[in-house]
């Protein structure tokens, strides 16, 4: 399969593997201890300081920064008046990620445009960071926002760099200038064609230079010098080492960086580079690359990048485009499905539509923590055609068998496989995948929802579910970075929340799995403590 | 189809348990981020169409300056690896510097070497490891002084890199009498042709290395053919073309966003019926979590190792900036390929390159050859002790 055939929906930015992937282990590892504690000690703070160490300098941060992001949080940590409403590991949750947050950076860049246009986009960077592709895709960024760029080829050093930015440009649909002279000349005359042309945005592609090369140094300055970018980018990969600081640092003394591009942010290098350089040279990470589409790019978001360091999986994008486009009644009448035990064929249908709209599998479990690699990878092979012969599959069957798939014996198969443009095969697939999840589904009203990812785990083979204490983890630390109170402690509890929140009842029973248990599946909505979404 | 269906549905399975996790959070959220203000445009549904035309190339290979007089690399070797490295020292013998200057071992004197290694990419566990060792002696007193200990970090660092060998198949050589597989070439008759795979993540510098390998080769007298097997990134095969006019080889190139196993086929056969001594195959840049990509890697290494070809040598090339990812693109592409040796590219920055050390001493695997500038003789053989020696 073309890799590209994967996750090409709304959920471009994080496709197959997440952002920080490791580092979000690691810290999961450590803090999911601490939380488990009821007191924190100074050797406490030590051990987790330690812990936090190295995990940053395993992420590549640069030692300098860790050292002072560890005295950071000891400085906050030690002696620090126990709160009465969170747990210590809370406590240093929080203070970990704000400190992380304040490296990272507060506000994602804002692009304000030249009143005189064109407005200009240097590029820099060492060779191989990626800046021709990255010129490429902020082309066409800056074309998906009204704009109407002009790309521009100075890399006249790497054989056949200008023509790769051609293709490229070809593809995002962006016309591209240089010339075979020197690279301030090509620059020159890129500013001056954009002016003649009315282009709006210019963005100039620069040879890849070591920091250390002063004539190539030189050279870049010269540029900046002949078309006075207003924004210029140091590009920088993601999986730089120690190096990341002193190469972020020479070219912000040459060119005063406006801003870091962090590219091949879609490998599994845990991105320390982006703390580092953010940390020393004082700039915002503008924009992240991830992936290698030209759309797999876009404006770089710290406080989530900061959540997901802490584990927090990028929860929030998740939560935010499920509540733009999941219908409230679908969702409800699923919950409730589920939590009944009955969950149909046709439920099952309706549920593909709205997943249909919220985008990729493989995008939306990339963006929750404690979901193994495994089950990433499985349903990274999963793309919306695929869906559509589920879809297709399901259709035609009659309502009855929708019902009750039990139903279906051999002469039905046959039916639905030819009614479908399937094979009997992939229908006798399908059901038993129905069967296994409705399995699954049952461990909802069971063990709650945690019990059900360690089915979920159990039911691939390898690798392990969320762990129920991850999840009522995951359950206490939304709150617990935030506001004064776990979920469990809000006014009038968890069913409180069953009344507002069509979730509530998969989301309640998580966070106190030892009741739901006691409910035994909390059939029809009446076992004591069951959360069920109230009719409205 | 089967499969695919079954895929599917797997997929599904998951999903669905997963919006409803989603839901269950919401709620919290919604709790969290009330007062705060909302992202700026984040995550909005964008109408995404992938471009027609395959993947667009993820980055940049090695620039290559103009033509750099080629020096007889061996030769000017000594010279050439420490006066390039020499810029990149300043640091590091900073920190031994003051290390030396003082007698005693003290706790700083720890914090000083722990801090150099780090700061030179080798990373906590080899450090601890490294470091863990050399207190255990001098507390047996086998070590003492400041110097002493340096010392023996040296020869430590020397003695791991040096621990598998780092010759290169070249033909005639010993190395290429037995092929990847260890199995002893029977053959040298020009019945077989040798196939050096050249594999890494986007924008280390295969492209250029190939390059440089291949005028290096020529220059020794053999036959080379260039396999422009990358052909997914834009241009890469033109970048590679100069590279074959300028170091006098041949060059199979396929279509753009076409199969690069047939590619690699093609240059076996082409090898093989004009008596090429070797195909030096360039790859496609791809990160090592891409499976899909991975498997591909696998399959151009099954094709070029079919008779009358034989992989004799696969170079993961790395550059000396990257930092502890570096570990696992080594194991993930080792696992995969069966890569035999390590290319060291862009250490004449101030990158240290330390990152080897970690893979020599997990996975077992040599650096052979290391780029030390942009000229064509700039990529020389590896030497543990001049790279150990340059680095502090």
């Amino acid at each position: 399969m073309q890799p590209g055939a994967v996750g090409n929906s709304w959920f471009v930015r994080y496709p197959e593997e997440p952002m920080f992937d490791s580092l979000t282990d690691r810290f999961e590892g450590i803090l999911s201890r601490l939380r488990s504690r009821g007191r924190l000690s100074p050797d406490d703070v030590d051990e987790v300081l330690r812990e936090i160490r190295t995990a940053l300098l395993e992420a590549d941060v640069e030692l300098g920064v860790v050292r002072g992001f560890t005295e950071a949080v000891r400085a906050r940590t030690v002696g620090l008046e126990l709160s009465q409403s969170l747990s210590p590991g809370q406590q240093v949750i929080k203070i970990v990620n704000e400190e992380l947050t304040a490296i990272l950076g507060g506000e994602a860049l804002k692009i304000s445009y030249a009143s005189k246009p064109p407005t200009v986009v240097l590029l820099a960077g060492l060779q191989g960071s990626g800046k021709t592709t990255t010129a490429a895709k902020l082309a066409r960024w800056f074309k998906q926002q009204g704009r109407n760029p002009l790309l521009v080829g100075a890399d006249l050093q790497r054989p056949a760099a200008v023509e790769q930015l051609r293709v490229l440009g070809g593809q995002a649909g962006i016309s591209v200038f240089s010339q075979p002279t020197d690279p301030v000349a090509v620059a020159t005359a890129g500013l001056e064609e954009a002016r003649r042309l009315g282009r709006d945005v210019l963005i100039v592609d620069t040879a890849g230079r070591l920091s250390i090369d002063e004539e190539l140094m030189v050279e870049v300055r010269d540029i900046a010098g002949a078309v006075s970018p207003d924004y210029t980018f140091l590009v920088i990969d993601a999986m730089t080492g120690q190096d990341a600081v002193a190469t972020a640092v020479a070219f912000h003394q040459t060119l005063d960086l406006d801003g870091v591009i962090l590219t091949k942010l879609d490998g599994d290098a845990r991105g320390g580079a982006a703390l580092s350089v953010k940390e020393v040279v004082g700039r915002p990470i503008a924009f992240a690359s991830t992936g290698e589409k030209l759309d797999d790019f876009d404006l770089f978001h710290p406080d989530r990048m900061s959540d997901r360091i802490l584990g927090m999986g990028d929860v929030l994008s998740l939560i935010e485009q499920a509540e733009r486009t999941f219908d409230d009644g679908v969702a409800t009448k699923g919950a409730a499905a589920i939590m009944a035990g009955r969950f149909s064929l046709e439920d099952f249908l309706e549920q593909l539509q709205q997943v249909k709209k919220m985008g990729s599998v493989s995008g939306m479990l990339s963006m929750l923590p404690g979901v193994s690699k495994d089950l990433k990878q499985a349903s990274s092979m999963v793309d919306d055609r695929q869906i559509g012969q589920v879809e297709a599959i399901i259709r035609s069957m009659t309502p009855a068998e929708r019902n009750d798939p039990s139903v279906i014996d051999g002469s039905r198969r046959v039916r639905i496989a030819n009614g479908s443009g399937t094979a009997t095969s992939d229908v006798n697939a399908l059901l038993k995948q129905f069967k296994e999840m409705r399995k699954m589904m049952k461990g909802f009203g069971k063990g709650g929802m945690g019990g059900a990812m360690g089915g979920l785990g159990g039911l691939f083979g390898r690798g392990q579910g969320m762990s129920p204490k991850a999840m009522a983890d995951l359950a206490s630390m939304g709150a617990g970075a935030d506001g004064p109170a776990g979920f469990g402690e809000l006014p009038g509890g968890p069913d409180a929340l069953g009344a507002g929140n069509p979730f509530a009842g998969a989301g309640g029973s998580a966070r106190r799995p030892a009741k739901s248990k006691g409910s035994k599946g909390g059939k029809k909505g009446k076992g004591g403590g069951r959360v069920t979404p109230k009719a409205r | 189809m089967i499969t695919a269906a079954s895929d599917a549905v797997i997929g599904l399975a998951v999903a669905v348990p997963v919006v409803v996790v989603a839901g269950g959070v919401t709620w919290g959220v919604r709790l969290r981020r009330r007062g705060r203000h909302p992202e700026p445009g984040t995550g909005a549904p964008e109408e995404t169409k992938a471009p027609p035309v395959a993947r667009p190339a993820p980055t940049a290979e090695v620039a290559e300056v103009a033509e750099a007089p080629v020096e007889v690399a061996e030769a000017a070797e000594p010279a050439t690896y420490r006066s390039r490295m020499g810029k990149a020292r300043g640091l590091l013998s900073g920190y031994l510097g003051s290390v030396r200057s003082r007698t005693k071992i003290d706790a700083s004197t720890w914090d000083d070497l722990e801090e150099a290694l780090i700061r030179a990419d080798v990373g906590v566990r080899a450090t601890d490891a490294l470091v863990d060792d050399l207190r255990t002696r001098v507390k047996a007193g086998e070590i003492s002084g400041a110097d002493a200990l340096i010392d023996a970090l040296k020869a430590d660092l020397v003695t791991t890199l040096s621990a598998t060998s780092g010759g290169l198949a070249v033909p005639g050589s010993d190395a290429a009498s037995s092929g990847s597989d260890g199995s002893v070439n029977d053959a040298d008759d020009g019945s077989t042709v040798d196939v050096w795979l050249f594999v890494g993540v986007n924008g280390v510098g295969k492209t250029t290395t190939v390059g440089k390998v291949a005028s290096r080769l020529a220059a020794g007298g053999n036959r080379v053919l260039l396999a422009a097997a990358d052909t997914f990134r834009a241009a890469a095969a033109e970048q590679l073309e100069t590279w074959a006019t300028r170091s006098d080889a041949d060059i199979v190139r396929g279509s753009e966003g076409g199969d690069p196993s047939a590619v690699v086929f093609d240059a076996v056969q082409r090898a093989a019926s004009k008596g090429h001594a070797v195909v030096l195959a360039d790859t496609a840049g791809r990160l090592h979590n891409k499976v899909n990509l991975v498997e591909e890697l696998k399959k151009i290494r099954r094709v070029a190792d079919r008779p009358p070809g034989r992989v004799v040598e696969v170079l993961l090339v790395l550059d000396a900036t990257t930092g502890q990812n570096g570990l696992a693109q080594a194991k993930v592409f080792t696992e995969a390929v069966d890569v035999t040796g390590v290319v060291l590219t862009k250490l004449d920055g101030t990158a240290k390159g330390g990152i080897v050390v970690a893979i020599q001493r997990e996975l077992g695997l040599p650096v052979k050859l290391v780029g030390l500038g942009e000229g064509v003789g700039d990529l020389v053989d590896f030497d543990a002790s001049a790279f150990v020696d340059a680095l502090f």
